[in-house]
């Protein structure tokens, strides 16, 4: 049995005292919210906090507020499957509830939280190991080594942002409360990440994510495509969330394409964006907005699946949520029979959504 | 949770809790940094809980706390103080099978039998919020449970028999499904 | 009745029926006990300290600071135990923990054992080992071109382990009467059997100087020579308890070290000691698929007629030998199994590498060459111009013929497998027919039920039954079988019940104890069914016989009028007349004396006589066929596999559902190793293997696994207990093949190697745009000097099954 490193737990019953106790603790505390990921860690021993504060406790954590129509306010511990099943985010903010819909397993999305799933640690097959595998290859630079296994040469760890959600809360604008002792911040969420596999977060250890500040509905569009293995379970090896804005004759007013899942941070792939801002969604403008994805995206061999077919994805992932946002086909020779559909069209958001 | 200690030998003192287990007030200490899986097969001998990776990636420790299926090997123990848990051993009433228990039993649904505490309990919330589910439904909700054994299918069968009896229905495997096609 | 095996039986009241299994309701509720469920008094964890390098020598292990731990009750090394062993007898090339070197990450190097876990790993970390390494091994290429160092002293030489050459009739003379020869060369890839349930033991040492060990183990017999030898204690002395398996696949056949190793430390620290392995550490134990590199030469005829083939295979084997000799063979021996060929050649290398030893994995060696053939043959149907359901059908081996390799094949049901599948999915109209991304493909197979010779070599049955029946009714029945989920208990109990005519839940099943239960020789290779059915069928016709007298005596009916039936014996002309179950065995045991009944199951002799025609023999074949639909995005590869029917020639079911769930489960299984599955390593990064863990090794879920339409064809064999064969491996076989077929009925490219990812199809489809070759697959076959063929005329051509002096037959 894999077991958790020792520690102290302790329970706050509200967020001040939370936050003091963050505070008190120093550096070798951690906040858990539904512990997804941080426990697997801890028995991983890629964290061994030596202090573990509980937040699933706090109700002030686990409420939605305001209207679509203001922005609405999601408290960062509400749970994955909350975010996924709330009409009005469904309704709203379909990518987000789409995007938390994705995540793993339902038993898990009962467990992880939207915050924990914002701040979730950079992934990567030599460092999610387990500590006697990760003593096989003598370490890397992420936790208790010096060198990246991915790219040797290279000063940098490569861990790739894993999360659903990050790419949808940066390509709708969505904002993030931070909070801690000595100070309390909102920032939007593009900038809460770092282009870095250790130092990945622009948030220091003691501050709280206490809320996420969804936008003002009005009038833009979103959508997420999740690329991964299985209809369940899998992390994303890649991500595209697309965000436009169309006028009244379907002109692109505003864009935000962001990829997630093959790099260390939410990619905004500007080049993709200025292909259709001030045009029409068609299939040429669509071409060539996801050819601009191409470059940028630079999977490495550090995830599940062939790295050179995970960037020609980026291409054709970008492509299929513009058409789905421009009410286009999707082109499948055979998308018209909808007959004994199979899983990973329906559910994974694969590419037969 | 009562606050941990040092104890003299330098270990952490065990946290004492109290909590429901299958509708039965409990009350068990542990080492602190425990998970709600060791708690229920080492502390409180409920090895009915089954575990396969610890890490979240299987399905198999799978039960409920407060009646929503959570993973047992990424729970920590104290944090269920005062809830309420069910293991596969609180399923049946009595003597009596849950009818989910009854129709697995009935379609060989177990085949090695470890995964399936998980399947039942995740199947049983199922259930509970949408007692006739489609085969897609059911497909979803159990998507988080692996099986190596049945291919999944005598399982969903199993379920779709299970809310048909629950719903008043005296409902028989179908035939094809026990004997194929000949 | 007709022959011993109850095959000709009517009015069968039991067999064939959907009851439940005997351990329905303990699996439901949580009561069934795992070997991880077992706590004692006392018990100590143990930890085992691992290999941190692929390949290298022990140079010092100092456990000063892990022993003074506190804790920390003994810390146990290699020396301790200098007595290698192995599954099979000829490549007993393992060490509980590693003495002198370490041939694989993850190799045993140490083992701790303490009042808990968490101390037993934090005391892993305090011991210090030092390497020097030695160049790693990581591929099969690699093994033939690195000759040193070698992995093992032993085997054929460099980092060769094992070579043999078949030739049954001259392949070159066949060739030649050949319309058209053609070669292709197909890989596929490792895979391991992820069972659900990590492996654990616990072991106790009485002060009676007796060990007990109870474990995961699917073969406790084999488990106990090796125990006892390395334990170096008497036979007699040791217990195998196999706790009921939570999943086997395979993968608990064969003797583990961390067995090993808890039993030592049981004797040594006089308590009990328990040992949970980590997903990671299975994957270690592994004993999977091996990869396997094959090139297939067949030459044929315009209407399809094999004239020969040459199969070669080269197998991964890893750091050591395991069941990796039969895997070999199986390799190549089952080829000829389902269509007519008229000679055939099988050359086979495996090599060793420092990866997780390959072994046996559902289907044990024969997927792999399944694979190359029916991918194969539909490349010839395509070339031929010929339907390929139609081509298989026409040459099919006929049913109670010897095969080319002198296998000798009883009842054959593929031709009828093949109308039910090809019926069942409207073949006719849609195969070739379908737009471009869809599209359908068929394979077919055949397996066997049970091998015909056992590991070591002795003369003994392969399968014990006792029966004891007592003065309440009661019947046990004791078996040396292993509850793997594949329901072993049950047929037990279901084939019992129905000669005494009684219930089977009115039967205890008492099984896989070495203790208390005659041999079996274990949960692999189909033979449960086949052959603990048999040696039950004689021991419950044996206790019938004395129930039968005693009434007969007691009632004046002739014991040839008697029926044993709902729980009652009567008189079949007047069946008021009669006393009940328990009124029987009441006048059996007051006549006879205490009752109990013994039967016992040796397969039939194997026709071949030549040095290693042991392995292949089978007392019976099943065959499946399937078709697969398939829907291929061409702009991304993607794969998905809505539905497969498939058909399974089984011969008899003793009990339909659970026939039905070993089918589906193969379909299941053959769907991941089809799409997804694959043991990969970084060789180099040290050889670490990728991903060994539950998330990151792909095994399907709900969403992907496909819809099942399953046809079960019932074709008695008289050499199966009521005329079955098996179910639980045989299906898994053709879907791989299936599905490589259906891709290139959907967008016409060809992808020769498993697992079927969509990087590889899109890159096919993209040559194939370009005007290239559409295929994705190994394109050279490596050379291996390979040692002159044993050469066994066929069958056709005469002779006795005997190896010759190589008299070819070409002018
Ligand atoms: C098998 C498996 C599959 C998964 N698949 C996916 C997937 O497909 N997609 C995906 O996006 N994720 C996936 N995850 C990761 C994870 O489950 C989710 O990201 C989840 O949302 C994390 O939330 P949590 O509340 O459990 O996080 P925790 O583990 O509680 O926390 C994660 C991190 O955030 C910190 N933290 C949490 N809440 C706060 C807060 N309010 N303020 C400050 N810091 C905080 C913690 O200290 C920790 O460092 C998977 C995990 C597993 C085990
Ligand atoms: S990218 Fe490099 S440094 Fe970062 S986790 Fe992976 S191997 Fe380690
Ligand atoms: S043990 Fe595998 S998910 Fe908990
Ligand atoms: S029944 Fe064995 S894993 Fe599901």
């Amino acid at each position: 049995m894999l077991r958790l490193p020792k520690f102290r737990y302790l329970q706050p019953k509200s967020l001040a005292e939370a936050v003091r106790m963050m505070s008190d603790e120093g550096p070798d505390a951690a906040f858990v919210a539904g512990g997804t990921d941080l426990y697997p860690n801890m028995k991983r021993r890629q964290q061994v906090p030596k202090v573990v504060i509980g937040l699933a406790q706090l109700k002030q954590l686990r409420t939605t507020k305001g209207k679509p129509a203001e922005g609405m306010i999601l408290g960062a511990g509400l749970t994955l499957t909350e975010v996924a099943e709330d009409r009005r985010i469904q309704r709203a903010y379909p990518a987000v509830s789409k995007a938390a819909e994705l995540i793993s397993t339902p038993l898990l999305r009962n467990m992880g939280s939207i915050g924990g799933n914002l701040l979730l640690d950079t992934r990567c097959n030599y460092y999610d190991q387990n500590y006697e595998w990760r003593k096989g290859i003598n370490f890397c630079m992420k936790k208790d080594g010096k060198i990246c296994w991915v790219a040797p040469s290279s000063p940098r760890c490569w861990a790739v942002q894993s999360s659903d959600s990050a790419p949808v809360m940066v390509a709708i604008g969505a904002k993030v409360k931070l909070v801690s002792s000595s100070e309390e911040r909102v920032l939007p969420t593009a900038d809460l990440y770092k282009d870095d596999g250790i130092q990945y977060l622009n948030k220091r250890p003691d501050e709280l994510l206490t809320e996420i500040h969804l936008p003002p509905t009005n009038g833009w569009r979103a959508t997420y495509w999740k690329l991964r293995r299985r209809g369940s379970f899998d992390f994303p090896v890649l991500g595209v969330a697309t965000c436009v804005r169309l006028a009244g004759d379907g002109t692109v007013e505003h864009a935000k394409i962001v990829l997630g899942g093959v790099g260390s941070h939410p990619i905004e792939v500007t080049l993709s964006e200025k292909a259709i801002i001030g045009k029409k969604l068609t299939e040429e403008t669509i071409h060539d907005a996801a050819e601009a994805a191409y470059s940028p995206a630079k999977p490495l061999d550090n995830t599940d699946f062939a790295m050179s077919w995970r960037k020609h994805m980026a291409r054709y992932y970008v492509a299929c949520t513009l058409r789905e946002l421009g009410g286009l086909p999707q082109n499948l020779p055979y998308s018209e029979t909808g007959n004994n559909v199979p899983a990973l069209r329906v559910f994974s958001s694969g590419p037969f959504s | 949770m009562k606050p941990t200690k040092k104890k003299a030998n330098g270990k952490p003192a065990k946290a004492q809790i109290c909590l429901r287990v299958n509708g039965e007030p409990v009350e068990v200490a542990f080492a602190p940094h425990k998970t709600l899986l060791e708690v229920l097969r080492e502390d409180l001998a409920l090895t009915g809980t089954k575990h396969g990776c610890e890490l979240g990636e299987c399905g198999c420790c799978a039960v409920l706390v407060d009646g929503r299926p959570v993973l047992s090997c990424l729970v920590l123990g104290v944090a269920v103080e005062g809830h309420e848990v069910t293991t596969v051993e609180g399923m049946a009433e009595g003597a009596k099978l849950h009818p989910l228990q009854d129709a697995f039993a009935e379609l060989g649904a177990a085949q090695c039998g470890y995964c399936t505490p998980g399947f039942l309990l995740t199947a049983k919330v199922l259930l509970e919020e949408t007692p006739q589910p489609s085969r897609e439904r059911i497909k979803e909700a159990l998507a988080g449970n692996i099986c190596r054994c049945t291919g999944y299918i005598k399982i969903f069968e199993a379920v779709e028999l299970a809310a048909a009896r629950m719903a008043g229905k005296p409902a028989e495997p179908s035939k094809e499904s026990i004997y194929g096609r000949r | 009745m007709g022959g011993a095996n109850g095959a000709e039986r009517k009015n069968l009241r039991v067999i064939g029926k959907p009851h439940r299994k005997v351990d329905a309701a303990s699996k439901v509720t949580g009561q069934t006990k795992y070997a991880d469920d077992l706590v004692f008094p006392r018990m100590l964890y143990t930890k085992i300290l691992r290999s941190t390098v692929p390949h290298g020598r022990i140079l010092k292990i100092d456990t000063s600071k892990a022993e003074s731990y506190p804790g920390v009750k003994l810390v146990l090394l290699g020396k301790e135990m200098p007595i290698p062993y192995g599954a099979l007898p000829v490549s007993e090339d393992e060490h509980a923990l590693a003495i002198g070197k370490v041939r694989m990450m993850g190799d045993p190097v140490a083992a701790v054992a303490a009042v808990d876990e968490d101390v037993a790993t934090e005391a892993l970390d305090l011991i210090d080992v030092e390497y020097e390494l030695l160049p790693a091994i990581s591929s099969i290429q690699a093994a033939l071109d690195t000759p040193e160092p070698r992995i093992h002293e032993y085997g054929e030489f460099g980092n060769i382990h094992r070579r043999q050459v078949y030739e049954f009739g001259d392949v070159e003379a066949g060739f030649a009467e050949a319309d058209y020869v053609r070669e292709d060369i197909t890989f596929y890839e490792g895979s391991t059997h992820l069972a659900l349930e990590q492996h654990a033991s616990v072991a106790q040492f009485g002060h009676d100087g007796k060990l007990t060990l109870w474990t995961c183990t699917q073969d406790p017999h084999y488990l106990h020579r090796s125990l006892a030898k390395v334990l170096e204690l008497p036979q007699s002395h040791v217990r195998v308890i196999a706790t009921t398996n939570g999943g086997g696949f395979g993968g608990k056949c064969d003797p583990f070290a961390h067995e090993i190793i808890v039993s030592k430390l049981a004797m040594m620290t006089g308590r009990p000691v328990k040992i949970c392995l980590t997903r990671e550490e299975v994957f270690y134990c592994h004993r999977g698929r091996h990869p396997v590199l094959m090139s297939t030469k067949t030459g044929f005829k315009k209407d399809g007629t094999i004239t020969a083939m040459h199969h070669r295979t080269i197998l991964d084997g890893g750091a050591y030998g395991g069941h990796g000799v039969a895997s070999t063979f199986y390799t190549g021996v089952l080829q000829p199994t389902t269509y007519q060929m008229k000679r055939y050649k099988f050359e086979a290398v495996r090599v060793f590498t420092n990866k997780a030893p390959g072994g046996p994995k559902r289907g044990h060696g024969t997927p792999q060459p399944r694979f190359a053939q029916e991918i194969q043959m539909d490349k010839i149907a395509e070339q031929l111009g010929l339907d390929p359901a139609e081509m298989r059908k026409k040459h099919l081996v006929p049913s109670n013929s010897l095969t080319v390799n002198w296998l000798r094949v009883g009842t054959m049901g593929l031709g009828k497998c093949i109308d039910k599948v090809v019926e069942g999915s409207n073949w006719k109209e849609r195969f070739r027919k379908l737009p471009y991304g869809k599209g359908i493909g068929l394979a077919c197979s055949g397996y066997m039920c049970g091998a015909g010779t056992p590991i070591y070599w002795n003369n003994m049955p392969h399968s014990g039954v006792q029966l004891k029946l007592d003065r309440s009714g009661g019947v046990t029945v004791f078996c040396g079988s292993t509850e793997i989920g594949q329901g072993s208990d049950s047929i037990l109990a279901y084939i019992v019940a129905e000669v005494l005519g009684i219930d089977p839940f009115d039967i205890r099943v008492v099984t896989a104890d070495t203790d208390l239960t005659p041999v079996d020789l274990g949960s692999y290779s189909s033979r449960v069914t086949m052959m603990t059915g048999n040696a039950a069928i004689q021991a419950a016709e044996r206790a019938k016989e004395l129930l039968v007298q005693a009434v007969s005596a007691k009632l004046e009916v002739p014991a040839d009028r008697l029926v044993l039936a709902d729980r009652r014996v009567f008189d079949k002309e007047n069946p008021e007349k009669g006393v009940t179950f328990v009124e029987a065995v009441w006048l059996a045991e007051a006549k006879f004396g205490t009752l109990g009944t013994v039967g016992s199951y040796k397969p039939p002799a194997a026709p071949g006589k030549f040095k290693g025609s042991g392995v292949g023999p089978s007392p019976a074949y099943s065959y499946s066929a399937a078709v697969a639909e398939v829907e291929v995005n061409p702009e991304t590869g993607i794969v998905v596999v809505p539905r497969i029917w498939m058909a399974h020639d089984i011969g008899q079911c003793i009990n339909p559902v659970v026939a039905m769930g070993q089918i589906e489960g193969s379909i299941y299984m053959g769907l991941g190793e089809a799409l997804m599955e694959e043991m990969t390593y970084r060789g180099n990064r040290n050889v670490v293997h990728k991903f060994p863990s539950f998330l990151e090794y792909k095994s399907p879920t709900t969403m992907e696994m496909c819809d099942v339409i399953t046809y079960l064809i019932e074709d008695q064999d008289s050499n199966g207990p009521f005329g079955a064969k098996e179910a639980g491996q045989g299906p898994q076989l053709p879907v791989p093949p299936a599905i490589a077929n259906a891709i290139y009925d959907a967008v016409g490219v060809r992808i020769d190697e498993v697992p079927i990812t969509p990087d590889k199809v899109l890159k096919a489809i993209r040559a194939k745009a370009k005007g290239q070759e559409g295929r994705y697959g190994p394109t050279v076959f490596p050379h291996c000097d390979m040692p002159a063929s044993i050469f066994v005329p066929t069958p056709e051509e005469g002779g006795d099954g005997k190896a010759v002096e190589r008299q070819p037959v070409l002018a």
